[in-house]
């Protein structure tokens, strides 16, 4: 059971400001059903340009809806400038805190009130769009989104950083990339991330290569094909080359030359040599198939 | 407040006969059955009494059970155990719908050179036999399939699996956790090899489980460090726990077939009532082969966590395989093997009866579900206003 304070289940059970305004100023939507959580926000302004009237619709779990709730009763009376400065830790901190696993929620909803004010300076025509490089396609989470919320909330794990926007809590082939967005943001400060396995120092002898690439393939790949119900097998070594072959979904996946090259090959070099190459043992893939839609 | 239980796929109540058994256990009969002297000694008489009355509801020999701490244990027990036991075979077969209790074990070996093979179940949560046969070969230690699913209540044909498996010279090991004191099972008249069972499922305590090993079969033992159950789970028994799932076991036996038949009456008048009474919502796992007190039903357009706290306000207890109850940001592994949409998955609800649920209680939900449902429309998007 999630520990919710007081006012998140009051906002959750008696949420404010539901419904969606008739004919709004700004509509901010974000989210989706895939998702498991989406929030459509609606915004209309008055003479001054303050925000008259905030209200929202949320698909989601219970903080999802109590942050929802909340963010329109911050907003009310706010100039678009003002409101523009709201950030999800105000919203987390305006509910009494949220749950970490939850922290994600009062990021879905600092987004939809920053996609709203752009749709109404917009002039209504722009609607919420991800800008930037995409780094966990799982979750479509952008670099630039990773990057504000390591800052604003003052993140140093992964973990942290799948807990407040999603990126990495799909198959978590993305975690080496927020590591090294993590990394730049904080320059020196966190310098303590210890790699798994170290890099074999001095001549491989063949046995102990062929142990370190079973281990890498164990630890550092293996878990990255596992939540797309996929798997990898080591055929064989032959000098520098490194046959593998695919199991389950990687088998009969599209995907699966960019996995060898993106995830498999770059491990494999980063962990045991950079010598090494991969070759896909395509004679062997005889796993019975395993479907997920 | 109220409490209206619907969650006994998660734990049961400790039924009152068992409770009665077991206090004396605690402050008066404390003694140590192994000990020598006459009040420790006659501990071990109700144990081997236990031991027959599990016997007695399974339908086996009092000494092909053992003791352990629970499901979890049970299965370990019996894969690792499988597997030690047979140190030429590399390859077990599972499921893709399994407990973590044996989908994490057996990934786990993977990292230790063991091939896993986690067989595709269909859109109902069933299974095709013919995949099972064509995976069986000369490196198969284990096949390890469970009998009841906890989240769907879809059972597996069983004694029909471990026909085909042992036919073939390789050990079938069951999860039977959900499906104990919930529908009957003969294993003098099964080929089962290995078979997990937990206490406070069947309204035992908790901390106590059994591994049933039939007699022939080649394991390892798990737990080494005394001479407890033959050797082959070693450390003083856990006294109280035993005897009272030894009661729980003969209360099972003896009430199983007339409790299971009102448990699926009130089941079935929940889930229709609730399917009749909320637009789009669907059952999840096949209605024909299903334990009788399990439903599983996906509310579209809305998510588990939320209508488990509006229940959960009128003490209504259920569980969801929503991402958001797990603090995972992916919805239950079950349903995904299903190819349950994720639109569904998050919105899913277990209701899971025991004996001890009444045709009130059901009223009650059945009453208070249609207004959480459509309370929680309202707030979605993606639902239009009326």
């Amino acid at each position: 059971m999630w520990e919710y304070t007081d006012k998140l289940k009051d906002h959750f059970f008696n949420p404010r400001n539901v419904g969606e305004i008739d004919d709004p100023d700004g509509v901010g939507e974000v989210g989706s059903l895939a998702c498991g959580d989406a929030l459509k926000l609606t915004l209309k302004l008055d003479e001054n340009g303050r925000i008259k009237d905030a209200k929202f619709k949320t698909f989601g779990c219970a903080s999802a809806i109590a942050t929802s709730s909340v963010l329109t009763e911050m907003i009310k009376g706010l100039t678009l400038d003002e409101a523009d400065k709201v950030t999800n830790k105000d919203i987390a901190d305006y509910l009494g805190g949220l749950p970490e696993q939850k922290m994600h929620c009062s990021v879905m909803g600092r987004e939809a009130l920053e996609a709203a004010i752009e749709n109404y300076r917009t002039g209504g025509k722009k609607k919420h769009e991800l800008e930037g490089r995409v780094v966990c396609n799982c979750f479509g989470v952008t670099e630039s989104e990773i990057a504000r919320v390591i800052r604003e909330n003052n993140l140093t794990t992964v973990e942290q950083v799948t807990n407040y926007c999603k990126a990495g809590g799909g198959c978590g082939g993305c975690a080496g990339e927020i590591e090294k967005i993590i990394e730049k943001i904080h320059g020196d400060k966190v310098k303590e991330v210890p790699a798994l396995v170290p890099r074999w120092a001095g001549k491989l002898t063949n046995i102990a290569k062929i142990q370190l690439i079973q281990q890498t393939i164990n630890e550092q790949i293996r878990p990255v094909l596992r939540p797309h119900g996929g798997n990898i097998e080591l055929i064989d070594v032959e000098g520098n080359k490194v046959i593998v072959a695919f199991r389950g979904m990687c088998a009969q996946c599209r995907l699966a030359e960019f996995t060898m090259k993106d995830v498999v090959e770059a491990k494999l070099r980063e962990f045991v040599s950079e010598e090494l190459f991969v070759e896909e043992d395509k004679e062997s893939a005889q796993q019975p198939h395993n479907h997920r839609e | 407040m109220r409490t209206v239980y619907f969650d006994n796929n998660a734990t049961t109540k400790v039924a009152d006969e068992v409770a009665e058994e077991v206090g004396p256990l605690f402050c008066e009969l404390y003694g140590n059955p192994s000990s020598m002297h006459t009040f420790g000694g006659q501990i071990s008489r109700r144990i081997r009494q236990a031991r027959e009355q599990v016997a007695g509801l399974l339908g086996c020999e009092p000494s092909e059970i053992i003791f352990t701490s629970g499901g979890t244990e049970s299965d370990n027990a019996a894969i690792k155990g499988t597997l030690a036991a047979a140190p030429n075979k590399r390859k077990i077969i599972t499921s893709r719908v399994e407990h973590p209790a044996v989908l994490t074990v057996c990934r786990e070996l993977e990292n230790h050179g063991y091939t896993v093979v986690e067989l595709a179940v269909d859109k109902q949560g069933r299974f095709d036999l013919r995949q099972l046969e064509e995976q069986i070969d000369d490196n198969t230690a284990l096949v390890t399939i469970m009998y009841a699913n906890n989240e769907t209540g879809v059972t597996f044909p069983i004694d029909e699996l471990a026909e085909l498996v042992t036919g073939r010279n390789v050990v079938f090991h069951t999860d039977a956790v959900q499906a104990i004191g919930k529908i009957p099972l003969n294993l003098s008249k099964s080929n089962i090899d290995l078979l997990s069972l937990s206490g406070h499922k069947l309204h035992a305590p908790k901390g106590v489980g059994v591994l049933y090993v039939r007699k022939g079969t080649r394991l390892s033992p798990f737990m080494l460090g005394g001479h407890q159950e033959a050797g082959r789970r070693a450390g003083t028994e856990n006294v109280p726990g035993i005897v009272g799932l030894g009661k729980a076991c003969e209360l099972a036996a003896k009430n199983i077939e007339q409790e299971s038949s009102r448990i699926r009456y009130l089941r079935d008048k929940l889930e229709n009532a609730i399917l009749e009474k909320c637009p789009d919502s669907r059952i999840n796992g096949d209605k024909e082969n299903r334990l009788p007190n399990t439903t599983n039903i996906s509310f579209e357009y809305i998510e588990g966590e939320a209508i488990l706290l509006m229940l959960d306000k009128h003490g209504i207890c259920a569980s969801s395989g929503s991402a958001c109850t797990s603090g995972s940001l992916e919805p239950s592994h079950v349903l995904r093997a299903m190819g349950v949409p994720f639109t569904a998955a998050h919105g899913s609800i277990r209701f899971s009866l025991s004996r001890y649920n009444t045709e009130e209680e059901v009223d009650y939900t059945i009453e208070k579900m249609p207004a959480i449902i459509n309370r929680l429309r309202e707030l979605s998007p993606f639902v239009a206003n009326k």
